[in-house]
């Protein structure tokens, strides 16, 4: 499990390649309020399944070696019709007695768990409108000062111990939206506006996914979460409200009047610069996010030539088109992008 | 009366007892090896081509059911060998996104609709009507009709699959994923429409079985006296009557809306995407009890010959049956706690299903007591029983897991509920079919089969199975979502997905060993007897296999084990003719005999209509005009299906 | 024996020929092939000229995008998005000419509606070479050609999961292009 946001920042590479397994995408990672009470009732409800099953098991074994009497055989071979045991019709009564009382507790412990997250979800103080697209994430930090709205893509940062509400509309198909370390899911459905309430307990770096099947590129439709401090969370904030700087390295400029001009302005916003279309992730910070194209691949210089060389590559049928770029373009391109922090 | 009209009256009668006394009926006069002769060549299939495409026999009509699903399943689990290896090792490169989600979804439609229903009304089609001691089933070419209509589905989904078309929306298609925007093309309409060709398959089959159960049982077989398998036979197939409708409503939406435009599920034109989630589960919520209730049948059956008693509490059992089909009905929402409906709402689904469970609980109560108070030996049907409880009260448990909301928003579309429907599912439904083909093979075809080979096999399956989805509830834990054709490394799925991917490979060894057997034993296996496994119930007092005409005698039932509390010969009626096809029909309740009801010849006329309703059905995929095109066939095959000519006499009443 | 061989000759060709029309219908094209000369630049269709002689042929890449379900539906998509709908709604026009009508200024055939997207035309139809892909303007072609019921009916999606703007374009009447406004079809 990640502490601390220095150690998140420098693992990153770590985790996303993957070399040791991290709770950062997993119901075990208990992160949140919400995350927290699903394990709570979850133990609960597996010991008292457990328990039921060891009943069973223990009937089954029992009959199995129980030594058998010549008087307990069938008609068949006896003639005659035994009598009911009337200590298994008892037992039978217990039996269901046993059930239902278990099914009534476990009811119950379900609901007080359902009305105490309905009930935090009126706390919120910080409210993130979803917008999920095939197989994209659209996410807009709502401020009373609409100057202060942040758009980014495919990366959102929360303050820790503060509940937000998370707004979830769909520009297309049904999505689902699910960080596990968190809270549990719920559905983007179009037409509908769902909304779920977070309040994140440990500062880290956590992976979200989307869980409804929404495509061809559904597996490859993930996000991430980075949990901080207030102050740090505001100090990000502000940060992204700054347009996109022009490059000063003639590479960077080049890459810039490509961007700009060309077929990425066509889908892309960069704000400060003349792009500005929402067809397809913003990209004002492009370069401080921690993956490409959804989670698809880590953050790094190669894999930015990787994507933008070659996104059918990579995610095939994704709504973003190879361009066939000359090398030098795209070598432009590149070193422009990796600016955009 | 005056002399005259007393005189006609009195020629009249002479005449009617001289044609009664020309009718040859079975009876003392006529038994043994002249009967035998003359009820098989009522009976038996015409010889050739067109014998065999218009049988009515319901023996035939099964037989075929059960080895077409076997083929379907087959097909189904090389699939999902194909996902396995895909997701053996993260960032699998086997298949494709495109193409693994085309096998999903092949997978998952094959298996439900292809497989586990067909095969649950295919057994029972054969063996009801042995079962409840008649010579038929109720409505013997719509029976027919029903298994043409199911092999007609199939083909147009995998011919569709060999051109590289197959459907790519998942088994249960939610919209608008489905929808005419965001899946072009004719694979969704074939999805669709392979829908339409079951659902009438099955409402076909269950008001077959449903008719024959509750009309065509033997005398003195009263409901109360009626085997388990039949009365889950009987809840199952009210259940598909209630159920289907609801599937061909939203899939026929969606057909109308990717053909013609409709806005079913268009939110823009006050459609709603949902719309179809709550249709769909109405009817798929009870699909799966479907599945599973049959199966309970199977268990009792096995658990009472192989323990030597009759089931334990035989009422409570059948209460179970009856309760847990009625409140399948009132569960489908719990499929839906993640998309943001009413909380209240919710607390409803989550109590009704937990308390579907009570009613399965007591039936497990009643097998294991009766394996307690009996003498069981454990042969190939009982091992599976016995696997059977052990796997599916896991399910079952990680069922009402899922039933709680704040569980189910965490474990929703993870690989945790793949491992739930799976244990249900396998352990629920295929561990008691294994089983009760095992039990029923000498019946069928007059071997037995190895039991060497069918204990190594049972114990493969079992461990395999455990090895294949055991982990996945781990993999759902540890935040894998479904119907991804891919995982990135370092989350800690690759060990679960790994061993799962052994495990399938297990599994695909046991059911491979399972057929191998089938198949040398039909050859090569003993000769069975009448009853190799002492059985208590009227299959088994007649030949194995059976012939054509099922009984000599209808025989007359008087306690719910007949077999073993007659000893020696079974009482039978007398008085069914023997030279034209007559079954008795008997009263509902109390199997009181009431009618002789003639039974309808073979006839190739369900196989033409159901050519021409499968040619309709694929053409409204590229037309609309297939609809009144499409029709005209259809109802000329079907005027010719029920044209009166063929029916020469009325039921006759029952002479008592 | 001659009979059955030809009969069972004739099922095969059949299901070759739906395997090949399905096969062509559903395909999905993810990575564009090289165009290098299929729309260049400058090279209008020769029959807009009054008194030019032959067609030019159907360029070959048009196979994979005309009536083809996958590339019509993201012609779909991107004509929505890159607002074609802004000047030609969604195919009645406005101020831009109609688009599922049967006049063809500048051709119908799906290379010379692309050739249209990639030049831009006088009047105010912009340029769209260097601002979309090749792939992408074949597949908005594709589109195009659906407002006017050219493609085959089965390519095509009865509706967007949008308002309701003209009627189900599986059931559209088939607005013939002219010979004299194309090159050929």
């Amino acid at each position: 499990m990640m502490r601390g946001s220095g150690k998140a920042a420098a693992s990153l590479p770590l985790l996303l390649c993957g070399c040791s397994i991290q709770h950062y995408q997993s119901t075990f990672g208990n992160a949140a309020e919400e995350a927290r009470q699903f394990n709570t009732l979850f133990v609960i409800f597996l010991i008292v399944c457990a328990v039921m099953y060891a009943f069973v098991i223990a009937f089954l074994i029992g009959s199995i070696v129980r030594r058998r009497r010549a008087s307990e055989a069938n008609v068949f071979e006896t003639g005659r019709h035994h009598a009911t045991n009337p200590a298994m019709q008892t037992g039978l009564m217990v039996w269901g007695g046993v059930i239902g009382t278990g099914l009534i507790a476990l009811a119950i412990a379900s609901f007080f768990a359902d009305r105490s997250m309905a009930q935090a979800a009126a706390h919120e103080k910080l409210s993130i409108t979803v917008t999920a697209n095939q197989w994209w994430w659209d996410f807009q930090y709502n401020s009373a000062d609409v100057s202060k709205t942040l758009r980014t893509s495919n990366e959102i940062h929360l303050p820790v111990g503060v509940p937000v509400r998370i707004i979830l509309h769909s520009n297309d198909v049904i999505h689902s939206f699910w960080v596990p370390s968190l809270a549990g899911k719920q559905d983007l459905i179009p037409g509908r506006e769902n909304d779920i309430s977070i309040t994140p307990t440990k500062v880290g770096l956590y992976r979200g996914q989307c869980a409804e099947y929404c495509g061809t590129q559904h597996a490859n439709m993930a996000f991430v979460v980075q949990v901080e401090p207030y102050a740090d969370f505001i100090k990000w904030w502000e940060q992204g409200l700054a347009p996109a700087r022009a490059p000063n390295a003639v590479l960077a400029k080049a890459g810039y009047q490509y961007v700009t001009t060309r077929e990425c302005a066509m889908c892309h916003a960069i704000a400060g610069t003349t792009a500005s279309a929402t067809v397809g992730p913003d990209l004002t910070h492009f370069a401080s996010n921690r993956s490409i194209a959804a989670g698809t691949l880590p953050m790094n210089q190669a894999n930015i030539r990787r994507w933008v060389d070659d996104p059918q590559g990579v995610k095939p049928g994704t709504k973003m088109p190879k361009v066939p770029l000359a090398p030098n373009d795209l070598k432009a391109v590149v070193a422009y992008l990796e600016t955009l922090k | 009366m005056n002399p005259e009209e007393l005189e006609d009256l009195r020629e009249e009668n002479e005449r009617l007892e001289a044609e009664r006394a020309r009718i040859a009926r079975d009876g003392h006069h006529l038994n043994g090896a002249e009967l035998h002769a003359r009820l098989d060549r009522t009976w038996r299939r015409q010889p050739g081509l067109i014998g065999w495409l218009a049988t009515v026999d319901h023996k035939e009509i099964g037989r075929r059911y059960i080895v077409t699903a076997l083929i379907f399943l087959a097909l189904g689990g090389v699939l999902s060998l194909i996902m396995r290896l895909q997701l053996a090792r993260p960032d699998g490169h086997v298949v494709g996104a495109a193409r693994y989600n085309e096998l999903f979804t092949m997978h998952g439609s094959t298996m439900m609709f292809l497989f586990a229903v067909p095969i649950m009304e295919g057994v029972a089609v054969y063996i009801i009507p042995l079962m409840v001691g008649t010579r038929s089933t109720a409505f013997p070419r719509l029976n027919s009709y029903s298994y043409y209509m199911y092999l007609f589905g199939g083909l147009m989904l995998w011919v569709a699959f060999a051109f590289n078309i197959a459907p790519d929306i998942g088994w249960f298609a939610y919209t608008p994923l489905s929808g005419p925007q965001f899946s072009p093309g004719k694979r969704a309409d074939i999805w669709a429409q392979m829908i339409t060709f079951t659902e009438v398959s099955a409402l076909a089959a269950a008001v077959v079985l449903v008719c024959t159960i509750l009309k065509a049982r033997a005398p003195g077989m009263t409901l109360s006296r009626m085997p388990l398998f039949a009365w889950a036979m009987l809840v199952v197939a009210l259940m598909i009557i209630f159920a289907m409708p609801s599937i061909a409503l939203c899939s026929g939406m969606l057909i109308s809306d990717r053909l013609v435009g409709t806005q079913f599920y268009n939110h823009y034109e006050h459609g709603d995407a949902l719309l179809w989630q709550h249709l769909f589960w109405f009817f798929g919520h009870p699909e799966v009890y479907i599945i599973f209730l049959p199966a309970t049948g199977f268990v009792s059956v096995i658990t009472e010959a192989f323990c030597r008693r009759p089931i334990f509490a035989y009422p409570v059992v059948v209460l179970a049956i009856i309760s847990t089909g009625i409140l399948a009905f009132g569960l489908w929402v719990h499929h839906m706690f993640a998309t943001g409906l009413p909380r209240v709402g919710y607390s409803f689904y989550t109590a009704a299903s937990m308390t579907v469970a009570i009613p399965t609980g007591l039936q497990i109560f009643c097998w294991l007591a009766t394996m307690w108070d009996g003498r069981p030996r454990f042969q190939v049907p009982m091992l599976y029983v016995v696997g059977f409880i052990v796997t599916f009260v896991i399910g079952g448990l990680s069922g009402v897991i899922i039933a709680a909301v704040p569980l189910d928003l965490q474990l929703h579309d993870t690989y945790f509920i793949v491992a739930h429907f799976h244990y249900v599912l396998i352990g629920g439904a295929v561990f008691p079919l294994l089983g009760i083909l095992t039990y029923w093979f000498p019946k069928i075809t007059g071997r037995m089969m190895s039991e060497t080979l069918g204990k190594i096999g049972f114990w493969i399956l079992f461990l395999g199975f455990q090895l294949t989805f055991f982990p996945m509830h781990f993999a759902g834990l540890l935040g894998m979502p479904r119907r991804v054709y891919t995982y990135p490394a370092g989350m800690g799925l690759e060990l679960p997905n790994l061993l799962s991917t052994i495990g399938a490979f297990a599994v695909a060894t046991a059911v491979l060993l399972f057929v191998i057997n089938g198949v040398v034993s039909y050859f090569r296996g003993a000769l069975a007897t009448d009853n190799p496994w002492d059985a208590s119930s009227l299959e088994w007092a007649t030949s194995s296999p059976p012939p054509s005409y099922n009984f000599e005698h209808i025989p007359v039932v008087a306690s719910r084990t007949p077999l073993w509390d007659e000893k020696g010969d079974l009482p039978v009626v007398t008085g069914l003719r023997v030279d034209d096809k007559e079954t008795l029909l008997t009263t509902v309740v109390a199997a009181i005999p009431d009618v002789r009801e003639p039974v309808p010849e073979a006839s190739i006329w369900p196989f033409v209509a159901a050519c021409a309703t499968g040619v309709f059905f694929v053409s409204s995929i590229f037309s609309p005009w297939a609809v009144p095109f499409g029709g005209i066939p259809t109802a000329i095959a079907m005027a010719a299906w029920f044209w009166p000519s063929s029916l020469k006499r009325t039921a006759e009443p029952v002479i008592a | 024996m001659s009979s059955r061989s030809r009969t069972s000759k004739a099922v095969i060709a059949g299901f070759a020929l739906l395997a090949v029309a399905a096969c062509h219908r559903e395909e999905r094209h993810n990575e564009p092939k090289p165009f290098n000369a299929s729309i260049k630049a400058g090279e209008s269709p020769p029959t807009i000229s009054p008194g030019s002689a032959r067609p030019s042929p159907l360029d070959p890449r048009a196979a994979d995008f005309d009536n083809n379900a996958p590339a019509i539906a993201e012609g779909q998509y991107l004509y929505t998005r890159m607002n074609c709908v802004g000047c030609h709604a969604h195919g009645g026009g406005g101020m831009g000419p109609a688009l599922m009508d049967d006049k063809w200024r500048y051709g119908g055939r799906i290379d010379q509606i692309a050739a249209t997207i990639a030049e831009g035309r006088p009047n105010g139809m912009p340029a769209w070479r260097g601002k979309l892909t090749e792939d992408q303007i074949w597949k908005l072609a594709a589109y195009v050609r659906t407002l006017s019921g050219q493609p085959s009916k089965d390519a095509v999606s009865s509706r967007a999961d949008a308002m309701s703007a003209s009627e189900p374009q599986t059931l559209s009447k088939r607005e013939p292009v002219k010979n004299a406004d194309t090159a050929g079809r």
